[in-house]
């Protein structure tokens, strides 16, 4: 699976209470959410991400909540991957489990610039940034995990009569 | 192993297992709430699985939006309220019937010790301190423990954090928290497990031992454990008919580091906004505080609220300062209005609210205006997390917040 976008960038330690606050948790429809998706740090966010983005996180992304509405509201605001030096690790799973990519690369908020044009090869582990033409090697996703992002999420993958 | 290994063996039939593997393994009992219980339910019906693995192993309780606040709210609820009566879920508490969901749930008797939990809640590391591998998970993750009673994990690293020494007066098991998590940073647990132990834990009571445990998340860690003794032992007995194992690591378990720690050199400690890591002296912040709130998963209990009525008995707080205080379950409750404690808050001029997540997490009551600051002793000072993007949330012990609602800012209570 290869995703390719446009880069939006964040620091370290974006919990998901920034990325969708607690006065939201009531909304149940996904688009709803992603009206709201980064509300806490940038209200404009889903304006910037909604053609579809590679969102660039710092270390220990996705900390704080359990809230799997975070993810969600991410994912139907535009984007198609988050790539961060580490996640915190319901966020990871979480991420996995609702069908939106997540991979971990160390050092790599240095080497990408908010605007860059991302590509990843997410069962390499390769990351592209093609406006500096650089390449990075990192960890693929394990092959159990990839599995379920294949299906487009935990539930599909789960179905009952496949 | 160490107590981490030891719970994840057993519970995925494994004599061993070492950091970094991968393991199914079987769920001993999960748990769900009013605000992560919809999409959980939503999530099973769609895998397409009628029935759930097992009712017995299902705890539902309703905290975050306690009565409901809105119509919103309030179907979620009634959402929840069919599942669990479609699926002869016993182990429901309702509105009244219970409160805030990592009370409860040991509160009556579903933690044991050397159990594997799950909870769609990132605080359910809070059993740990009855010596159970308990831990968050997303919602649909928990629609897939509902219909398959498993779950994969990659067993973690450890880090052995040892606690010798007596605490000063009016020092708490909350400040030991904030001091540990603002020497490790708060990704420096990142999906490892934390094991206290030492002369300190173990003269530590049930509610001291349940504040850490509920913080380890704060510094990343899958989850906290105190390895159950005999206090865990008695506490657990009390609660639950079913057979449990006291589980300790053995001598010559591997941890990844070991945090050596003395209680009797901490001061009362003050998480800063807007990161748990951000924890400094009580002593070296004079910020004026708009709201005092006391209570939360972290700092609700009988030995928090008398330890704030004490320094609160016949006294008033701040003018223009408001102060809530929200026992952690109808039990907490009750036993806090035998002991006259309640008074005691609405005498000095606080609000007392029925048991409920509350101001926490800036949803249902107690919101924060622009530019309004909070102390509190719950878990979170995130940017927003109480209310206003603008507005700032400090962290600490029942003992400061008292203190400080007593003098309109930020005070050291062992200095007044």
């Amino acid at each position: 699976m290869i995703i390719k976008g446009k880069a939006i960038k964040f620091g370290n330690n974006i919990n998901t209470d920034v990325i969708l606050p607690g006065k939201y948790l009531e909304l149940i429809d996904p688009k709803e959410l992603a009206k709201h998706a980064m509300a806490g740090i940038d209200p404009d966010f889903p304006n910037k991400v909604r053609d579809g983005a590679v969102l660039i996180g710092g270390k220990n992304f996705g900390c704080g909540s359990s809230r799997e509405q975070a993810p969600i509201a991410l994912k139907y605001s535009g984007v198609k991957c988050v790539l961060a030096e580490y996640f915190a690790r319901i966020f990871y799973r979480n991420c996995i489990n609702i069908g939106l990519p997540a991979i971990e690369c160390e050092n790599i908020s240095k080497n990408i610039e908010e605007g860059d044009s991302i590509s990843i090869d997410l069962e390499k582990g390769i990351i592209r940034n093609e406006t500096q033409d650089k390449s990075f090697k990192t960890n693929p996703i394990p092959e159990f995990l990839m599995a379920i992002l294949q299906k487009g999420g935990l539930i599909e993958y789960l179905k009952k009569g496949d | 192993m160490n107590t981490f290994e030891k719970i994840l063996a057993r519970a995925s039939g494994k004599k061993i297992v070492e950091p970094n593997e991968i393991v199914e393994a079987n769920i001993d009992m999960a748990m769900i709430h009013d605000l992560t219980g919809p999409l959980t339910i939503d999530s099973f019906r769609k895998i397409g699985e009628k029935k759930i693995w097992d009712p017995e192993k299902i705890v539902t309780i309703f905290d975050h939006l306690v009565p409901a606040n809105t119509i919103r709210a309030a179907s979620l609820h009634k959402t929840i309220r069919e599942f669990v009566e479609e699926q002869n879920i016993k182990n429901f508490y309702d509105v009244g019937h219970g409160g805030i969901c990592h009370q409860v749930f040991h509160e009556r008797g579903h933690a044991r010790p050397g159990e594997l939990i799950v909870g769609a809640d990132s605080h359910t590391c809070t059993y740990g301190a009855l010596g159970a591998f308990a831990t968050g998970i997303g919602s649909t993750e928990m629609a897939a423990v509902l219909a398959t009673g498993k779950m994969w994990f990659k067993v973690p690293k450890a880090i052995k954090i040892e606690v010798s020494g007596k605490f000063r007066n009016l020092v708490t098991p909350k400040d030991l928290i904030l001091y540990v998590i603002g020497e490790i940073g708060e990704g420096g647990a990142t999906y490892m497990g934390m094991e206290f132990v030492g002369e300190t834990i173990d003269e530590m009571s049930i509610d001291g031992r349940l504040t850490i445990c509920n913080m380890t998340v704060e510094a990343g860690a899958k989850t906290g454990i105190v390895p159950a003794d005999n206090k865990t032992n008695e506490y657990v007995k009390e609660r639950t008919d079913r057979s449990f194992t006291l589980v300790k690591s053995d001598t010559d378990a591997v941890f990844e580091k070991i945090v050596n720690v003395d209680s009797s050199s901490i001061v009362p400690q003050v998480a800063c906004p807007s990161s748990v890591d951000n924890v400094k002296p009580a002593s070296d912040i004079e910020t004026e505080v708009n709201q005092v709130f006391i209570g939360s998963c972290t700092n609700g209990r009988m030995e928090d609220l008398r330890l704030a009525a004490k320094i609160l008995k016949g006294k008033k707080i701040k003018p223009g300062v408001r102060m809530i205080v929200t026992p952690a379950s109808q039990d907490i409750y009750t036993r806090a209005m035998k002991e006259g404690l309640l008074e005691i808050f609405v005498n000095c001029g606080g609000v007392v609210t029925n048991a409920t997540c509350g101001p926490c997490l800036g949803g249902h009551l107690g919101l924060l205006a622009p530019g309004e600051v909070c102390l509190a002793t719950s878990n979170r000072n995130f940017i927003g997390r109480m209310g206003s993007p603008k507005s700032e949330v400090y962290l600490a012990s029942p003992a400061t917040a008292a203190a400080s609602a007593l003098a309109g800012k930020i005070v050291d209570p062992t200095l007044q």
